[in-house]
């Protein structure tokens, strides 16, 4: 069935000194409870397409549609993770979980109860009474999946949201994630600009090239889970991923930009 | 907290060595002692406690004038691009405009009596405020208002529950700077006309000669101001300061 149909999606920016085509003609479908992810070199459109699937975000043609009805507006059915949390540091954790629930007019005291369950789910129940900088980088984040997890959405949206984090706890929160959505059934749209992260996690990775942003690429993950970022397999179609990436740049001479190619590579 | 009672010791101590000695005409320069008699005397009858009751009232009525209408305009002219356009630049204007320019203005609007000195009150207090709230909202990471529309918030909770909490620690800071300026603007005022209340206890004093009713009021307005900003203030920041990990303790 399919979850999210992105029908042309066409986006173009002005900035004062220059004029961004963001996105060029994207069409996507994604069917419900795939793990699909958008990856790509920064400035290809990932972002701009993950908060037009949120509604924050208008496109400049074309429509999303979810479960067939367009998208207009943001709504709690597609919650959104944002790469720096966007968490209230004003309110403790559980009530930062709470806030989305209490929007939707949930009794106190259900929302308390929820938030405790989804907080006990990313193994923060001990900490919900603090307040938030008491909390690592990762416990934030974890927060910040646990608001979104609290609301119930039909689809969960991720904007980078592990690529402020180091390495370790990284790698426990992809078990965690793929954990969490087994669990849940849920549809996610995940965007990021690391391939291997991209192949970890995805059933699906979309390649998305810049300038103007479009689809280069589409490649099914076929690897048992829960998989783990230096898995053989998961490295092996990473590394035809980032090759498709590194051929739909062109190179230039003197372009800082230009990427690293292996001795006899072609281009 | 020690070596600042060493301090003022050492400095009352300083003060009445220089009285004692007559270096300076007694009535121009009066000893520690007898200024803190005029106090106590001041006190005793009454005088002091009800210059003091006006002043504050006058203040907490301007002040909360201000409060009440500075906050939701600075948030308007935080949110709203053709406001900031317009009434903004008028706001900035004014701030270069020292609050006690309004006198003239105000007596001739409403005579001689305390309106023109509430008038005062909110010209010097109101833009402060209006501008700390506008910066406090305008520096804040527009996640937070994207967060909280993917979490279905309505439009005006966004500003209840989302802008004004947000941007606390500013409205604070503009909260105290507006109270400042409350607090000088309410004593110029009061020492330009007849009027009671503290400023006018003060020009009393410099009309009957009296160099201890004088240091002794300006020790009254000092204090006040030390207690309001150290007491009321700093113990709002602290909290605030202790919720959003801004401290290191």
């Amino acid at each position: 069935m399919v979850k999210l149909s992105i029908r042309n999606v066409e986006k173009r920016f002005v900035t004062e000194d220059q004029k961004v085509h963001a996105l060029s003609s994207i069409s996507v479908e994604v069917q419900s409870g795939e793990f699909l992810i958008l990856v790509g070199p920064s400035g290809c459109g990932k972002s701009t397409l993950l908060n037009i699937i949120a509604g924050l975000v208008k496109p400049d043609a074309g429509e999303v549609l979810m479960n067939g009805v367009p998208v207009t507006e943001p709504g709690p059915d597609r919650a959104l993770v944002f790469q720096d949390g966007a968490l209230f540091p004003w309110l403790n954790v559980r009530r930062n979980v709470e806030f989305g629930l209490r929007q939707k007019g949930v009794s106190k005291r259900e929302a308390s109860e929820k938030a405790m369950h989804v907080l006990d789910q990313v193994g923060l129940s001990k900490f919900s009474e603090n307040d938030l900088h008491t909390l690592s980088g990762g416990m934030r984040q974890r927060v910040a999946i646990a608001r979104a997890l609290a609301l119930e959405p039909e689809v969960l949206l991720m904007d980078e949201p592990f690529s402020a984090l180091d390495a370790l706890t990284r790698e426990d929160l992809y078990v965690e994630i793929q954990e969490l959505w087994q669990g849940r059934g849920a549809t996610i749209v995940f965007v990021t600009h690391n391939v291997r992260e991209a192949v970890t996690l995805g059933d699906r990775v979309l390649l998305l090239a810049s300038d103007p942003g479009r689809l280069q690429g589409e490649f099914p993950v076929n690897i048992l889970r829960p998989r783990h970022i230096e898995d053989v397999d998961v490295a092996r179609t990473a590394q035809q991923i980032s090759y498709e990436m590194k051929k739909g740049r062109i190179p230039f001479v003197g372009d800082a930009s230009t990427p690293d190619l292996e001795p006899g590579e072609v281009v | 907290m020690f070596k600042r009672l060493i301090f003022f010791v050492a400095l009352i101590g300083v003060w009445a060595l220089i009285a004692e000695r007559h270096v300076w005409d007694p009535t121009l320069f009066p000893s520690p002692w007898k200024v803190a008699e005029t106090l106590w005397q001041n006190f005793r009858d009454g005088s002091l406690v009800h210059a003091t009751a006006i002043s504050l009232r006058r203040v907490l009525v301007g002040y909360s004038i201000s409060l009440a209408i500075g906050v939701p305009l600075g948030v308007l002219l935080a949110t709203r691009k053709w406001l900031e356009d317009t009434v903004g630049s008028l706001v900035s204007a004014f701030q270069s405009l020292p609050s006690i320019c309004w006198l003239p203005l105000a007596l001739l609007w409403f005579g001689m009596n305390d309106k023109a000195i509430l008038f005062v009150v909110v010209a010097g207090s109101l833009v402060s405020i209006t501008v700390a709230v506008q910066d406090g909202i305008k520096n804040l990471p527009p996640t937070y208002v994207r967060a909280a529309q993917t979490m279905g918030t309505p439009q005006f909770r966004i500003y209840t529950e989302v802008l004004l909490p947000a941007s606390l620690p500013a409205i604070l800071t503009g909260a105290k700077l507006g109270w400042a300026y409350a607090w000088r603007s309410l004593m110029s005022g009061e020492l330009l006309f007849v009027s009671l209340g503290l400023g006018q206890m003060l020009m009393q004093g410099r009309d009957l000669a009296d160099m201890s009713q004088v240091i002794s009021v300006m020790i009254v307005i000092m204090s006040l101001g030390l207690l309001t900003d150290k007491v009321i203030f700093g113990s709002l920041e602290r909290h605030v300061r202790r919720r959003w990990g801004l401290s290191i303790s």
